[in-house]
């Protein structure tokens, strides 16, 4: 019976409220100043973006030829003789003209796969095609660099493979109040204020409890910075838009957050993808238009790096449905405002050669991304984070 | 010697999903082995039956836009099996099929829009889960599902497809890594050249494109076709090496003890791959039931979901909501990740999912709200004004959430008591939970749900 009169004891007795001291330590902390202090945001494009109407080669004829009803080829931007922007990516191009953005061309892994779920994975993970892996690779930065979860934060209801580590998992948010005023039911309190340090042990039941523990603190930290600061410009009021807005009040409050994630949805566009697809060019250059003038307002722009990617492309020749379906390399952008190399990372997707399904073959792997962004912007050890050794490129 | 009843609840949470109050006292006098026998008993097969005709159709003979609709209905239809496999769940009595045909559900995880190979193959899976794994790994293999999924009717002697020939190896039977070569997976895949499907959704050997040369397979050469393959991983002791790990991590929630997976690889083998033997071993062995793996597996979405249901009956006006709680747990069944199953185990846990899993049960039991005690300092005019607050959250939860719990029901499976209600339905000692005297049944029920420790079985 001795389970029994432990329970009445802990169930009934009032008291002693205990503060754990992992607590006490966060709590009290002053923000320092966080200029030098960088950080990452990776953006998906979510469904497949396609990358042949985002940087436009229009002038290779195979380009228009294989795109007779929905190849762009109008009020385009310029970026290069060969290449040309979106008509409705108006700041990007100011980005671009400004050597605030890189764009790379071809990148993609061996094998490419081409369903939306399992190439997400693949690009969440760093994996190889052939192996499936348990944690992301901004969640295993997290790991082996960080000490909390508010260090890794998703604007999302749920959180991504991407941000999940081994032992550390990043944290999701929609709404910094919300998400605190939950932790703070008077129930969940009062199991907090029960924790202490000896029962945050290496099995499953001190795991759940690190990660409530973790999760309170958190949104408490998350909270007190995001109430501190009011962004001054103009977001899109879509759910992008309240993303990237977010994003831009939680690094111009100093939060020490190392990395942030988000997504912008719809790119599968295998039907009538014209309009469609311009409609959401509209709504990422405009969200990164914002993005990026509230950052320079905090002066945190050239703290931060943005990296935008797609799970894969889209074939290089559209369907019978006006629309395109799912390739392999794509395009990927870097906007920033400390890149040594801004503009046109490398050449034109080769249309010429393409692999046995009609998709562009990859010509720099997306993990020599990342080994960058690790290792060159964030001083990490890139090869324990994904795994082997990948050679870094030159864009920061 | 008759079980304890704490021993007996980890039984019932391992093999099943819980047990009730009520339902605790008719088994409380059993020894072990009377338990593990009336578990097997209750668990006999019957498929689990829906409607699907309308999808045995040629798609040839469909214009575009019927071809577009019965996608979406297929769709549609997914979703309608899911909720129609958590339901019997809910219902059945014959439990550890339906945990041991999740596992395998997990292990042979296939992530299709395809209600009819779909149901097939859980059907197939269902079947042999207690029964033997040599049959059901064969059986999957030639499953249309897993043909599909793997990609097969793509392997062809003039261009061979690995997808099957590396996962059957990598994630069926012997594990990654664990003595197989590049070489023996381009061989397999030369035998499984041919394995394809008819229009009828079912298997079919196409000789004309099977690869009739000789091979050399983990060391075995020979004209060998698919099932020589199957045979051949079924040879090998590593296969029920590494099913007997991941059975026993699954059962006790924690990888368990060297010489135990020895043990039990041993008997799995030497059995034939008998599953009833092998689960009855497990079940009965003293250490399945050391302290130190009670109430320590972190619940499955399945098993919070369904246990929690088991102990509440609830019924749903909307049925979609359980989707949408799959979803936010990251287990919709029929839907695992990728074909290496579910992120188990402290993988189901983050921070969004936790604090989800600790609002669930006061949403589906109470629009939302724990019920808690007013601090003294706090005003009348204070406190009126939090009620009101409360009552509006309700409602809008009610209208999304359309969940009304059977008090009455649930009553009776604890015995219409409400003592020790939380050394029942935990499994392990909570840090703290705030329960008034004066709080109900269904109060106490809340707060002992939505706690950390009824993560854990």
């Amino acid at each position: 019976m001795e389970r029994r009169d432990f329970l009445k004891n802990s169930v009934f007795a009032s008291g002693v409220v205990l503060i754990p001291s992992f607590l006490k330590g966060m709590q009290f902390i002053n923000p320092e100043k966080l200029s030098g202090y960088r950080n990452v945001i990776v953006i998906q494009l979510s469904g497949g973006n396609d990358g042949l109407s985002t940087i436009i080669p229009f002038q290779d004829d195979i380009y228009l030829k294989n795109r007779p009803n929905i190849g762009l080829n109008e009020n385009l931007f310029r970026l290069s003789d060969e290449l040309y922007l979106n008509s409705h990516c108006r700041e990007l191009k100011e980005l671009y003209d400004n050597g605030e953005m890189t764009i790379i061309n071809s990148v993609g892994y061996p094998n490419p796969n081409r369903s939306h779920f399992r190439s997400t994975d693949i690009w969440h993970t760093g994996s190889s095609s052939d192996q499936f892996l348990k944690n992301g690779w901004l969640g295993t930065y997290l790991d082996a660099n960080c000490e909390s979860s508010f260090q890794g934060i998703q604007f999302d209801s749920e959180l991504s493979l991407i941000l999940k580590g081994k032992n550390l998992n990043g944290i999701s948010v929609t709404d910094p109040k919300q998400l605190f005023n939950t932790t703070r039911e008077p129930f969940f309190k009062n199991i907090v204020e029960h924790l202490d340090d000896e029962m945050l042990t290496e099995d499953n039941q001190g795991y759940l409890y690190k990660t409530l523990v973790d999760t309170y603190s958190s949104a408490e930290y998350i909270y007190d910075h995001f109430k501190t600061y009011e962004t001054q410009s103009e977001f899109p009021n879509n759910q992008f838009g309240n993303s990237l807005k977010g994003i831009a009040q939680l690094i111009s409050s100093g939060l020490k957050t190392r990395v942030y994630y988000t997504t912008l949805g719809g790119f599968d566009t295998h039907v009538n993808q014209l309009n469609a697809h311009n409609a959401l060019m509209k709504t990422y250059s405009e969200g990164m238009g914002a993005l990026v003038k509230e950052l320079k307002k905090s002066d945190r722009f050239k703290d931060t790096l943005i990296l935008t990617f797609s799970e894969f492309g889209r074939r290089v020749k559209e369907n019978g449905s006006k629309g395109t379906d799912h390739g392999a390399a794509n395009n990927l952008f870097i906007v920033g405002g400390g890149l040594k190399q801004p503009g046109l990372y490398n050449g034109k997707p080769d249309l010429e050669n393409l692999d046995d399904n009609g998709d562009i073959r990859y010509e720099i792997d997306f993990r020599n991304v990342y080994a960058t962004v690790l290792e060159n912007w964030l001083q990490a050890d890139s090869r324990m984070i994904l795994g082997k050794e990948f050679e870094k490129l030159s864009f920061v | 010697m008759a079980l304890s009843v704490l021993h007996i609840q980890h039984l019932y949470w391992r093999a099943g999903f819980g047990i009730t109050k009520n339902d605790l006292q008719s088994v409380r006098e059993l020894t072990v082995e009377e338990h593990v026998d009336l578990l097997f008993k209750k668990s006999d097969f019957k498929p689990l039956k829906y409607e699907l005709s309308k999808f045995h159709v040629n798609l040839k003979d469909l214009s575009k836009d019927e071809r577009k609709a019965l996608r979406q209905e297929a769709n549609q239809t997914m979703i309608k099996l899911d909720l129609h496999w958590m339901e019997h769940m809910v219902a059945t009595k014959g439990v550890l099929r339906e945990k041991m045909a999740l596992f395998f559900h997990d292990h042979f995880a296939v992530r299709l829009k395809n209600p009819v190979v779909c149901l097939d193959l859980l059907n197939t899976i269902r079947k042999h889960s207690l029964g033997n794994f040599g049959e059901m790994l064969m059986e999957v293999s030639h499953s249309p599902a897993m043909i599909i999924f793997l990609n097969n009717q793509q392997n062809k002697k003039a261009h061979p497809n690995e997808n099957f020939a590396r996962e059957v190896m990598e994630l069926f039977t012997l594990g990654r890594d664990n003595g197989y070569t590049e070489e023996d997976i381009k061989e397999a895949a030369r035998a499984f050249t041919g394995w394809t499907i008819n229009k009828r959704f079912q298997f079919q050997f196409n000789p004309r494109v099977h690869d009739t040369g000789n091979k050399t397979i983990l060391g075995q050469s020979g004209n060998f076709k698919g099932e020589d393959v199957i045979r051949i991983l079924l040879e090998q002791k590593q296969t029920a090496k590494y099913l007997c790990e991941k059975i026993l991590k699954f059962l006790l929630g924690v990888p368990a003890h060297q010489e135990d997976v020895d043990r039990c690889a041993e008997l799995f083998y030497t059995s034939d791959y008998n599953l009833e033997v092998l689960l009855k071993s497990i079940f009965t062995s003293d250490s399945f039931y050391d302290s130190k793996y009670i109430g320590k597996k972190i619940k499955s979405p399945t098993d919070l979901l369904v246990g929690l249901n088991r102990q509440v009956p609830i019924e749903y006006k909307e049925p979609k909501v359980i989707l949408q709680i799959q979803r936010r747990l990251n287990q919709v069944l029929f839907f695992p990740p990728n074909v290496a199953g579910w992120n188990r185990d402290q993988g189901w846990i983050d921070s969004s999912t936790l604090l989800f899993r600790m609002k669930l049960p006061s949403l589906l039991l109470n629009f939302g709200v724990i019920e808690w005690q007013p601090d003294e300092t706090l005003s009348e005019e204070m406190i009126a004004r939090l009620n009101n607050q409360q009552e509006k959250l309700q409602k809008r939860t009610e209208k999304k959430i359309q969940a009304y719990p059977n008090w009455e029901k649930c009553a009776e499976n604890f015995d219409n008591s409400i003592e020790n209600l939380d050394t029942f339905l935990l499994q392990t000692l909570p840090v703290s939970i705030d329960i008034q005297p004066d709080d109900d049944l269904k109060t106490r029920i809340i707060k002992i749900m939505s706690t950390p420790e009824y993560q854990l079985c």
